[in-house]
């Protein structure tokens, strides 16, 4: 069963009379219970994907396709349905914790906030409620900290802050946008060991977003390799048999895994794509038919689909 | 410093606040008693600031002229802010096409001279307090709308508002408790400033003789009375003068303080 299914997600902006293509026809789903992997370069369409799923995108000049959350299409929910779905259904954790939460209000003045938005509470009830989130999340001295600002905590305490909103109340699916990126090493590993157990613990879906190929290998069931809008590769065992050359090269670039390909050139501007295969400036292995016929997703091991005219199995 | 200038700018209105609540019992006269044998006396033990041509004790007016002038600051502000924070709210937060409407309404409200709105403002309604409080408040908010609307501008883009917005908040919820709240320190500075302002406006339309209307003692209206006897009678002029001075002064002293310490804090 799909938790959540997308299908042919389409984001434009328009930007000084252009047309800024940053999402451009993605499918995906993701199971009840799963956790999906989503990485590509920066500029690669990842966060605006994760956001238009509930529709927060501002201002979008398209926003087209499907999203399908438990069978109900979120594009075409009336505002009021959808604010029901957000946090409580749909939560989110962002990439910076200090400047995702408001600096004028206490922790728990933000906690309770939430819980009562979507549960019927008084004050009093949603801050024991929240203390219990904070003591789930490992945070210590619970009762001090709900009455401490953002900024008087720590980075990873912040993100365990919010990792304990997005949790209050009940979601089913979570949608994690680089939560670890701005956190030194060992508060990382804390932060991803706290989201897989939570994940158990509430049997949680997951998106999680990323460009760390290692975490995603470590903490996710699938991963979809975005490049310049679209889904390249999505599959189970993507790092052990890649079929695209992008997400080889991506494999690649970490240190000491694949080390005689490296990526040339750079991530194309999403004003103007190359014709046909969008990779094909950069691909080493390009052909004449990739300048002039785009490549669609297609199935080449169960489960597994890549977009290209020659996949190979890359390694070994 | 701006520790400094809020204790001295809060002390300055404080004491005023206070004057303007004690009048009755710190005047020396009824500030609307005449005596025909003391006109323009000046300052003596009797009559600490002297006397105006109607012989009424000047520090008794201007005493009750501070509760004239505070209450319009606090009214004519309150009525600006309301307006001018909902129209820079609405602006800011809706964008696209309602702030291009409002905002160019904004622009042909500040077009007018003010000084031309207010006189033909006071052309059609009567010169109470409470309608003079009305006018200048009518005529004030433009410049906090906009300022507010900036504010809003750039605050709905933080991540914090995506943030909540994507834990399920409606827009009236972001806008009142999320944006507004960390808008509120400049609503204070400009409220604070303005307070000044509107002093001013109400003392110069009194002095034109359309502001408050006699017997009611208002700062403005007393130095229009001293104007005319400028030359032998000083003190009619010189007090109410430094009375408006010094309020103006207090109140921007509170607001440059409490400015400069908002920067600094964020």
């Amino acid at each position: 069963m799909y938790i959540l299914e997308v299908k042919n997600l389409k984001v434009y902006f328009s930007q000084k009379g252009k047309v800024l293509k940053a999402v451009d026809g993605i499918s995906f789903f993701i199971r009840e219970g799963e956790s999906l992997g989503l990485a590509g370069e920066s500029g690669s369409g990842k966060t605006v994907t994760a956001l238009s799923l509930t529709r927060l995108v501002s201002h979008p000049y398209l926003l087209s396709g499907e999203v399908l959350f438990r069978g109900k299409n979120i594009f075409r929910l009336k505002s009021a349905d959808l604010r029901k779905i957000r946090g409580a259904e749909i939560a989110y954790i962002f990439q910076n914790p200090l400047s995702s939460l408001n600096p004028v209000f206490t922790v728990g003045n933000q906690m309770i906030e939430i819980i009562r938005l979507h549960h019927r509470k008084t004050k009093r009830e949603a801050e024991v409620y929240a203390l219990k989130m904070l003591e789930k999340v490992g945070i210590p001295d619970a009762y001090k900290n709900l009455r401490s600002y953002p900024h008087q905590l720590s980075g990873g305490m912040n993100q365990r802050v919010m990792i304990a909103m997005a949790l209050s109340c009940h979601p089913s699916l979570l949608i994690a946008d680089e939560p670890t990126t701005n956190l030194d090493a060992t508060t990382q590993v804390q932060i991803l060991q706290l989201i897989e157990r939570i994940k158990k613990e509430e049997r949680l879906s997951l998106l999680f977003i990323t460009h760390d190929l290692e975490i995603l290998r470590r903490f996710t069931n699938r991963v979809a390799i975005m490049y310049a809008g679209q889904i390249v590769e999505i599959g189970e065992n993507l790092f052990e048999k890649p079929f695209h050359p992008y997400t080889y090269a991506l494999l690649s670039a970490r240190s000491g895994i694949i080390p005689e390909q490296g990526l040339k050139g750079e991530a194309p501007s999403p004003f103007a794509f190359p014709a046909g295969c969008r990779f094909h400036p950069r691909c080493p292995f390009k052909r004449s038919i990739c300048e002039e016929k785009e490549p669609i997703l297609q199935e080449k091991k169960k489960g597994h689909f890549v977009a290209c005219h020659f996949p190979q199995t890359m390694v070994k | 410093m701006s520790r400094r200038f809020i204790l001295s700018g809060s002390l300055i209105i404080g004491i005023l606040i206070i004057l303007a609540l004690f009048a009755p019992l710190l005047s020396p006269y009824d500030p609307n008693k005449i005596d025909v044998e003391n006109i323009l006396s000046p300052p003596s033990k009797a009559h600490i600031l002297g006397t105006d041509s109607l012989g009424r004790d000047l520090l008794s007016r201007i005493l009750y002229g501070t509760r004239v002038s505070l209450k319009v600051g606090v009214v004519a502000v309150g009525i600006a802010l309301l307006i001018g924070v909902a129209i820079g709210a609405l602006a800011g937060y809706c964008s696209g096409r309602i702030d291009a409407l409002l905002m160019r309404f904004v622009d042909i409200m500040l077009c007018f001279p003010t000084f031309f709105l207010l006189l033909s403002m006071v052309a059609f309604l009567r010169p109470t307090v409470f309608n003079i409080m009305l006018i200048i408040g009518l005529t004030s908010w433009m410049g906090v709308a906009r300022i507010v609307r900036a504010e809003v501008l750039s605050i709905k883009e933080r991540e914090f508002i995506r943030y909540i917005k994507a834990m399920g908040a409606g827009d009236m919820r972001i806008v009142s408790k999320h944006i507004l709240p960390n808008v509120l320190p400049s609503i204070l500075v400009v409220g604070i400033l303005r307070m000044g302002g509107a002093i001013l406006t109400e003392s110069a339309l009194s002095f034109l003789g359309l502001g408050v209307q006699p017997p009611i003692p208002s700062w403005g209206s007393i130095l229009m009375e001293g104007k005319s006897v400028m030359d032998i009678a000083w003190w009619m002029s010189v007090f109410p003068g430094i009375a408006i001075l010094l309020t103006v002064l207090g109140y921007n002293l509170l607001a440059e303080g409490i400015r400069t310490l908002a920067i600094s804090r964020s």
